[in-house]
């Protein structure tokens, strides 16, 4: 009989801590932590993931200038989407506020990099590495302003004061015309120049829409990547633990307002940098486009695409995107529907009405939206021929 | 002196609409703890009931009727998209109102058309004399209508069955049921009531200037007035409705005069400044209740 207080914790060398081989056969079997938690976990994934770029890379050699120039659109919005996602469905903090980051973003890229001495605001900074972080920063820092009211408050009061943000930034827009232009006349948007050579024209890469459009793809890849890693880090699961429970969180050591803070910062950086190259691909800013209107259809790509995934976020915005230009095409098919203006039922109300539909349809019957449509068929192969 | 107190009367005459609204809100909140942010289609689709109902009716009847009208969409709201969401988080249902929101503003916005339309109140701007103050009527209006109402509801919060059990309801819902309070009517009721409230809002609302599609944003401010009053107290909606209304009306009159930097139109937005302002000192607004947390 030994003294129980000798007993030393026994070395166990199989006791993985790194990465580990990988058992044949068993792509599912994981055998360590870092298996766990890998970007790109089973070989499946990696193989599907290689073969989504592979097509998104040849996707302008088989379209249409008009058609990418709205996929370019779309990976825009997809990045500010995936910075919504970061702040509402990671950290559980409801944002309607998001327009406004995303409106501050547009316009410091727009000042940077226009001519100086025009009609507005310009510094002559038209070099995308330039006006792309500052876009981003200028957001952040607006994020990290209005984050000490955030972490004071908690649940719908958080909504409604972010709702008021939107309100506020309207109006400080509208008469900011130095800036902006003035609501109804606008301002041309960023203008991308990478190292001297000018991204926005027809040139040897290609047309105008090919090169803005491997450029958001680029841009988007990369953000994805940057937000799939903090979710899985520390910042990440910290964030998780918040919007679980927040003073649970709390108790277990997790400081409340430094990761709020940081959750709000990191998703106007994303929110401003989608600004930046929302306004470049469409070469146009007006004060009154950052509205309401527009949190509410970041909220839709989230909620559609699904609540804490990167790439539900941009299932989410591509789903957005493209419902416009098929509602666009419905006049044809269903002669109810005009696509006049004026006429009731036009497309633009039945386009409204599908955004709200949509949100309504998909919280009630798949609370987990496009990611979890994809689960569930993924579940159903799995297990096939068997229902379990 | 004496324009400030006129500003002040119009002040809480639009501020009495907001507090409709606001006890609309409030109501809502208390039995579900939800912000419905369905309101302002509500309020939209109570003021182009009025001005359609008007024509044929006049515009007392038209008020009830299209009160009742909106009280049975929104009782159609409630039980298709909000019921199927007990025991969710309040958040997932907030967002289904936006939704809601959304899809009924557009068919709402398909009876209004292009052009404002009145709602054919026999007021208009026309004036009248309080002593040294000339006022116009339709402020005097909302204000007496409201008060009415205020007093009606709490009459029956206070002392109808119904009234307690709502109360019960929003005190503790498992309590409620094991009491033998149907928690669904109750439900039920407090969207009829909201919708109620937020009709008779929109045709005051309409009063004067008419409806258009871009009125829906009047409801909005009273958001600010349910924060700054506090979620879930049905007085502090009333006070905020009024304060957020005067606090308009006094940014309109002087701003330009006082403060011409912050720009044209700024009292359109100056509710919500008053909002982050009381929310920065009260997080729970002024008259709400500190939520006791328990993990």
């Amino acid at each position: 009989m030994t003294d129980p207080r000798s007993w030393t914790i026994p070395n166990v060398p199989d006791i993985p801590t790194g990465r580990f081989r990988r058992v044949r056969g068993r792509p599912l079997l994981r055998t360590s932590y870092a298996q766990d938690m890998a970007l790109l976990d089973t070989p499946a994934e990696r193989l599907g993931t290689a073969v989504l770029v592979a097509l998104a890379l040849a996707l302008p050699v088989v379209l249409a200038d008009r058609s990418l120039e709205v996929l370019s659109g779309a990976y825009a919005l997809a990045i500010g989407a995936i910075g919504l996602n970061i702040v509402t469905g990671y950290a559980g903090q409801v944002s309607l506020g998001h327009a406004f980051f995303v409106a501050v973003g547009a316009y410091t890229a727009a000042a940077l990099s226009a001519p100086p001495g025009g009609r507005t605001l310009g510094f002559g900074l038209a070099e995308i590495w330039i006006w792309l972080p500052a876009a981003g920063l200028a957001a952040a820092a607006a994020g990290v302003l209005v984050a000490p009211l955030a972490t004071r408050l908690r649940g719908l009061y958080l909504a409604v004061v972010t709702l008021g943000l939107v309100f506020l930034g309207e109006h400080v827009f509208k008469e900011w015309k130095a800036l902006t232009g003035g609501p109804g006349v606008g301002r041309e948007a960023a203008v991308p120049r990478l190292l001297g050579y000018p991204l926005d024209r027809d040139g040897p890469l290609g047309t105008r829409e090919q090169v803005l459009y491997l450029l958001m793809l680029a841009l988007l890849v990369l953000f994805a990547v940057a937000a799939r890693n903090l979710a899985r880090s520390r910042v990440g699961r910290a964030f998780a633990a918040i919007r679980d429970r927040d003073i649970a969180a709390a108790v277990i050591g997790v400081p409340l307002t430094r990761y709020k803070v940081l959750a709000f910062g990191v998703s106007s950086f994303y929110a401003g940098c989608a600004g930046g190259l929302l306004s470049t691909v469409s070469g146009y800013v007006e004060p009154g486009s950052f509205s309401l209107l527009m949190s509410v259809q970041f909220i839709a790509m989230v909620l559609i695409g699904g609540v804490a995934t990167v790439s539900g976020s941009i299932a989410g915005a591509l789903f957005i995107c493209l419902l416009q230009p098929l509602t666009r095409t419905l006049p044809a098919l269903v002669p109810l529907v005009s696509a006049d203006t004026t006429r009731t039922p036009n497309v633009f109300q039945v386009e409204t009405v599908l955004y709200g539909l949509l949100i309504v349809l998909f919280l009630v019957f798949e609370p987990r939206g496009l990611a979890g449509l994809w689960i569930r068929v993924r579940a159903y192969w799995k297990s096939w021929p068997f229902s379990y | 002196m004496k324009g400030l107190l006129e500003t002040v009367i119009r002040g809480l005459g639009n501020g009495s609409v907001y507090a409709l609204l606001a006890l609309g809100f409030v109501i809502i909140y208390k039995a579900t703890r939800v912000i419905s942010f369905a309101q302002p289609a509500l309020m939209l689709a109570g003021g182009v009931a009025v001005s359609h109902l008007a024509e044929v009716t006049g515009f007392y009847a038209a008020v009830p009727l299209a009160g009742l009208l909106v009280a049975g969409v929104a009782l159609g709201v409630e039980r298709a998209a909000i019921r199927p969401m007990v025991g969710r988080p309040a958040f997932v249902v907030a967002i289904i109102t936006l939704g809601v929101d959304v899809v009924v503003r557009v068919v709402v916005n398909a009876f209004i058309g292009r052009d404002v339309r009145q709602v054919g109140d026999p007021w208009g701007f026309a004036r009248v004399e309080l002593g040294p103050l000339v006022v116009q009527q339709r402020w005097l209006a909302m204000l007496a209508v409201t008060a009415a109402l205020v007093a009606v509801l709490f009459a029956f919060f206070r002392h109808t069955r119904h009234g307690l059990a709502m109360r019960a309801a929003a005190h503790d819902q498992e309590a409620a049921l094991a009491q033998g309070i149907s928690v669904g009517a109750v439900f039920a009721l407090s969207w009829a009531i909201a919708g109620f409230l937020a009709a008779v809002a929109g045709a005051f609302a309409g009063t004067g200037q008419g409806i258009e599609q871009s009125s829906w944003v009047i409801a909005l401010k009273a958001l600010p007035a349910i924060i700054v009053g506090g979620l879930d107290s049905l007085g502090g909606a009333v006070a905020g409705g009024l304060v957020v209304g005067v606090v308009e009306s006094l940014f309109q009159s002087y701003q330009g005069e006082y403060a011409p930097w912050l720009g044209q139109n700024f009292a359109v937005v100056s509710p919500y400044v008053v909002m982050l302002v009381v929310l920065l000192v009260r997080p729970y607004g002024l008259f709400g209740t500190r939520e006791v947390e328990r993990v």
